[in-house]
């Protein structure tokens, strides 16, 4: 007990243990507690029962909701892996100045902090019916009639998902790329390797933590995102979090709180698996 | 004498890596000309004549809701973010060079707070402020629900500074008769200033861009985001463009800002450094 008033890391921690408590845990219970509330059209009424998680779970909207979340979830995971390692692979082992690396690294995160929305905006014009893909396609005879699955289409979501998550996978890469001891690559060729069999055999197995953690970023951002899909799928495609803003702008909150609970154990048992190759604290 | 010893791979990795910066950067770009359309111009190319007609545009209040209000929002609750992160996130980074009891604990709460769906928290703060009887707000609640997704990025930072900070300068402080104070403010404290600077570019950016942390938590005024969610249902001219390029290009000056702000601490130090080793 003395340790608790001589040791200052208590009063330090907590303003960062205040925000958790206050707007994470508090939160995070009052969604627990109020999936299982009754509700109607004007107030929730406070009570134990399953009917939200019933209705749920034997609906076939949110099997058909689940199976699309999981689809954009699978493609863009994929995508943003083999563009992000190869990328990453390129940054650290062929750019020789450590400046030049240091350019081209921030190229590749400021577009991070820029809006994400204004960024799914910027493909209208680029992808719509009368965009310049149709309008070059048209002119060079490609096509006859415009494509109409360029935007508004499952292609344009899975394209933004890549578009604004690349670069999460890109980052923790590299980091784990720039920690490889050198000599390793160089004993893996002098002992006959191909440069693919050292990519495969050496490289990835020690940037394993890297692409766990780039792969929980966009697994997580994919799976709780709702406006990528609004927006790019032009209001035609529902994922889990559609669904859940749905409810919320219709005001049945124990419902989308019981959405919520579902998603939330969903995205921690495919974390749980990915949780298993890293150890987060030597990782910084 | 690099260019003879060339891997294999070189050229179509550089192809690869140009096209992955056009794809990053080319349609910000595109709408970048675009908000240049003239008055008659439409969404798409071709341009119809240049023109400052859009960026006119919005500030017409009638034209775009209520665009000067929700930026100063955005900027207000931005700064307020990138302070408390900053501050927070320093604070909790001291506090973890320490043993104490519920570290780990809190660790992994704070690594929850990052991978834990927005909307997930964005829910959870505005059906408890309703529940309170509280009137949700962007400076209360959608303050806290930023924080929850800036204060983890802010420690995991100060984690990987920490974890690099020499021990030797503090020690070698305290020897030469230093109070812990004077340690802190003298010495700890401009070694990992170039890391704060960055730890509070990413407090104000994170904020200013969030949309779904911020959607059940705003209350009755529009953040910035808010704002230009609802424009992309209604609002089919250029001037939706001229907004996002001025928000990019604020988005963008920022960055520099803060690059060149760790560039001239970096740069200071070297300068005033007597060995070379003693830079960090």
């Amino acid at each position: 007990m003395r340790s608790l008033a001589r040791n200052p890391s208590y009063l330090q921690v907590t303003p960062l243990a205040l925000v958790i408590l206050l707007f994470l845990l508090f939160p995070v219970i009052t969604i627990l507690v109020v999936s299982f509330w009754d509700f109607n059209a004007y107030q929730l009424i406070p009570d134990f029962i399953f009917d939200n998680y019933s209705f749920l779970l034997t609906s076939e909207v949110t099997l058909k909701a689940y199976l699309k979340t999981f689809f954009y979830a699978f493609t863009t995971w994929a995508i943003t892996l083999s563009l992000g390692f190869t990328l990453a692979y390129y940054l650290a082992f062929y750019i020789r100045s450590p400046l030049l690396q240091g350019v081209l690294f921030v190229l590749c995160t400021v577009p991070f902090l820029t809006s994400n929305i204004i960024r799914m905006i910027s493909w209208i014009p680029l992808l719509g019916r009368n965009g310049m893909v149709n309008s070059t396609l048209l002119e060079t005879g490609l096509i006859d009639a415009p494509l109409e699955w360029l935007l508004y289409s499952d292609f344009a979501v899975v394209l933004a998902f890549v578009h604004l998550y690349a670069l999460f996978m890109v980052v923790p890469i590299f980091n784990s790329m720039m920690r490889i001891d050198r000599n390793l690559i160089e004993a893996s060729i002098d002992a006959g390797a191909s440069a693919l069999q050292t990519v495969f055999q050496v490289v990835v197995p020690l940037c394993k933590s890297g692409i766990a953690i780039g792969s929980i970023f966009v697994v997580t951002l994919v799976m709780g995102d709702f406006i990528t899909v609004r927006l790019m799928s032009g209001g035609l495609s529902a994922s889990v979090g559609v669904l859940i803003h749905n409810e919320i702008s219709l005001l049945q909150y124990p419902a989308a709180a019981a959405g919520a609970v579902v998603l939330l154990l969903t995205v921690m048992l495919m974390l749980s698996v990915l949780f298993r190759f890293i150890n987060i604290k030597k990782e910084l | 004498m690099a260019s003879s010893t060339r891997k294999p791979g070189f050229v179509p990795l550089t192809v690869l890596f140009i096209l992955f910066l056009i794809f990053l950067y080319g349609p910000t770009l595109t709408i970048g000309i675009l908000s240049f359309q003239g008055p008659n111009g439409g969404l798409t190319f071709p341009m119809n004549g240049v023109s400052l007609h859009w960026f006119r545009r919005l500030f017409e209040t009638q034209q775009v809701g209520d665009f000067g209000g929700s930026l100063s929002r955005s900027m207000l609750l931005g700064l307020a973010v990138m302070l408390c992160t900053t501050l927070f996130s320093l604070l909790a980074g001291l506090a973890y060079r320490r043993h104490f009891r519920g570290s780990t604990g809190l660790f992994y709460l704070t690594l929850v707070s990052l991978i834990l769906p927005s909307i997930l928290i964005s829910l959870g703060i505005g059906i408890m402020f309703d529940r309170l009887s509280l009137a949700p707000g962007w400076y209360s609640s959608a303050f806290g629900a930023h924080l929850t997704w800036t204060l983890p990025f802010g420690l995991l930072i100060m984690f990987a500074v920490f974890n690099r900070f020499n021990k030797a300068y503090e020690a070698a402080a305290i020897d030469m008769g230093a109070s812990a104070w004077q340690t802190f403010r003298l010495v700890v404290l401009p070694l990992i200033l170039p890391s704060l600077i960055g730890v509070g570019l990413f407090g104000f950016t994170l904020s200013y861009d969030e949309f779904a942390r911020t959607l059940m938590t705003a209350g009755t005024f529009n953040t910035l985001p808010l704002e230009i969610y609802g424009m992309t249902t209604n609002v089919t001219t250029p001037v939706l463009y001229a907004l996002g390029t001025l928000t990019t290009l604020f988005s963008f000056s920022l960055v520099t800002l803060a690059l060149l702000g760790i560039h001239l601490v970096r740069r200071r130090r070297r300068a005033a450094a007597l060995t070379p080793e003693s830079t960090l």
